[in-house]
C-alpha cells in the first residue's frame, strides 16, 4: 500500500505541508517495502487557476491508496475520490510520525473536501 | 470612435463618468455595460431593458467509453481544468475557458463539445442613447465572452462608449483592448493613486491611448496629480467631490439632472477624449 503527503522539504522528519495544491513536494511511502520517494509538485505553485486539479492529477500518477494532507478541496476531492484515494484531511505533524499514526489506524479517511474551492 | 471608462480600484466612479457622458450629448451615442459581473449602468438611464440574445460558450465534454486516459487533454489545456484518472479525462467548466485545446488534441475522438449559456445581452433605447448591457450569469466564472458579445451588439455606431469593469484582469483587457481611447477614473488617494498605476501598466502595454479623470476631487492628497505630473499623463476632467452628487446617485439620478454645470463638466470630458484619439491620429 501506498502513502501519499503533502511536504515541504524533502525530508520525512519535517513538518507536513498543510497545504495540498500549492504544496511542493508529495512524499510517497511504501508500506510493504517501508520506502520512500519524493514527488515534484512545483509546476503547480504558481498556477494561475486549477492547482489542486493538477496536484491531484500528479498523486493519481503515484499510485498512491490513501493522500494524508491538511486541507483539500472540492475539485481535487472529485478527482482523488473518482480514482479510488482515500483522503485524509485536517493533519499536521512531522511526516514519519503521520504515517506511524495513520499505521496506528488514528487517522480516518474524510467524506468531503472541507475547504471551498476558489477560482482565480 | 471607442471610448473605455475603466480604473484599476472599484467604486471610483467609472459608471458615474460613463452613464454621464453618454447623457450629456444630443448626438447618437451608444453605451456598453461591460461590467458583466454587475452591470448597473441602467439604474441611471430613463430606458427599459429587453432581452435580445444568449451568450453562450463552446464547452468540452468526455465520451468515457472512448476515453484512453492518454493524458493528451490535460496536456493541451493551459488552465488546468483536465485531469486524467483512471475512468477517464475530467473536465471542470468552471476553469475551462472554452479555447477548443482539448477538442483538437484528443486522437480518440472522446471529446465533443456543447453550447452552455452563460450570460444574457439586453438592450434599450431612449432618444439619442441607445444601451446594451452585458450580464454574466451567477456561478459563471468566465466574463470576457459575455464582455465581447456585448460589445460585439454596438459595433457600427459612430461613438460607443464602454463601461469597463474594474481591475487589470482579463475582464478589463477584454473591455478596453480595442478603445480609440481610455478614460482612467480614480480618486485622489493613495489606495486610487496605488491601482491607477497598474491600469496605466495595462494600458501602456495595451497600447491604447488614455487620460486620467479625477472623481471627488477635494479629498485625500495630491499623490494623483504629482504621478501624473511626473509621467507626463494628461487629467482630461475632474469631479468635485459633491455630497449633493453622492445623494442623487444613491436614488439612481445622474449628476446630469443636477445641474448644466455638471452636463457641461461630463460633455467636456467626452470632449477631450475624443481630441485624444483625434490628435493620435494626426501623429
Amino acid at each position: 500500500m501506498k502513502i501519499a503527503l503533502t511536504a515541504s522539504e524533502k525530508n520525512i522528519d519535517t513538518a507536513m505541508d498543510p497545504r495540498f495544491g500549492r504544496a511542493p513536494f508529495f512524499v510517497v511511502y511504501d508500506t510493504e517495502w517501508g520506502s520512500y520517494s519524493f514527488i515534484d509538485n512545483e509546476q503547480n505553485l504558481n498556477a494561475a487557476q486549477g492547482a489542486g486539479v493538477q496536484a491531484a492529477q500528479n498523486v493519481v500518477k503515484t499510485g498512491a491508496d490513501v493522500l494524508i494532507t491538511g486541507s483539500c478541496g472540492p475539485k481535487a476531492f472529485r478527482v482523488l475520490q473518482t480514482s479510488g484515494i482515500d483522503i485524509v484531511v485536517g493533519v499536521s505533524g512531522s511526516i514519519k510520525e503521520v504515517i506511524e499514526r495513520y499505521n496506528k489506524g488514528e487517522l480516518k479517511a474524510a467524506q468531503g473536501p472541507d475547504v471551498e474551492g476558489h477560482w482565480v | 470612435m471607442k471610448i473605455a471608462v475603466a480604473s484599476g480600484k472599484g467604486g471610483t466612479g467609472k459608471t458615474t463618468v460613463a452613464v454621464n457622458m453618454a447623457l450629456s450629448v444630443d448626438f447618437p451615442v451608444t453605451l456598453v455595460d461591460a461590467d458583466v459581473e454587475e452591470p448597473n449602468g441602467i439604474f441611471f438611464l430613463p430606458l427599459t431593458l429587453e432581452k435580445s440574445g444568449d451568450v453562450s460558450i463552446r464547452e468540452p465534454v468526455v465520451n468515457s467509453s472512448r476515453c484512453t486516459s492518454c493524458g493528451a487533454c490535460a496536456k493541451a489545456c493551459r488552465f488546468n481544468a483536465i485531469a486524467i484518472t483512471p475512468k477517464g479525462a475530467m473536465i471542470f467548466p468552471e476553469l475551462c475557458h472554452a479555447c477548443g485545446g482539448c477538442f483538437m488534441a484528443c486522437r480518440e475522438g472522446a471529446i465533443t463539445e456543447r453550447e452552455r449559456v452563460i450570460g444574457a445581452l439586453s438592450q434599450g433605447k431612449a432618444g439619442n442613447l441607445t444601451f446594451i448591457q452585458g450580464e454574466l450569469n451567477v456561478g459563471e466564472a468566465l466574463a470576457p465572452p459575455v464582455i465581447r458579445e456585448a460589445k460585439k451588439r454596438a459595433e457600427g455606431a459612430s461613438l460607443i462608449i464602454i463601461d469597463s469593469p474594474p481591475g487589470t484582469a482579463c475582464p478589463m483587457v477584454a473591455a478596453v483592448g480595442d478603445a480609440d481611447f481610455v478614460l482612467l477614473v480614480t480618486e485622489p488617494t493613495p489606495f486610487g493613486l496605488n491601482d491607477l498605476k497598474l491600469a496605466v501598466e495595462t494600458v501602456r502595454t495595451l497600447g491604447r491611448p488614455f487620460g486620467v479623470v479625477i472623481n471627488r476631487d477635494g479629498i485625500g492628497d495630491e499623490g494623483v496629480r504629482d504621478y501624473c505630473a511626473r509621467e507626463g499623463i494628461e487629467i482630461v476632467g475632474s469631479v468635485p467631490d459633491d455630497r449633493a452628487v453622492a445623494e442623487h446617485y444613491s436614488r439612481g439620478i445622474p449628476a446630469v439632472d443636477l445641474s448644466p454645470d455638471y452636463k457641461a463638466l461630463f460633455k467636456g470630458i467626452l470632449r477631450k477624449a475624443k481630441e485624444g484619439i483625434s490628435s493620435k491620429e494626426d501623429l
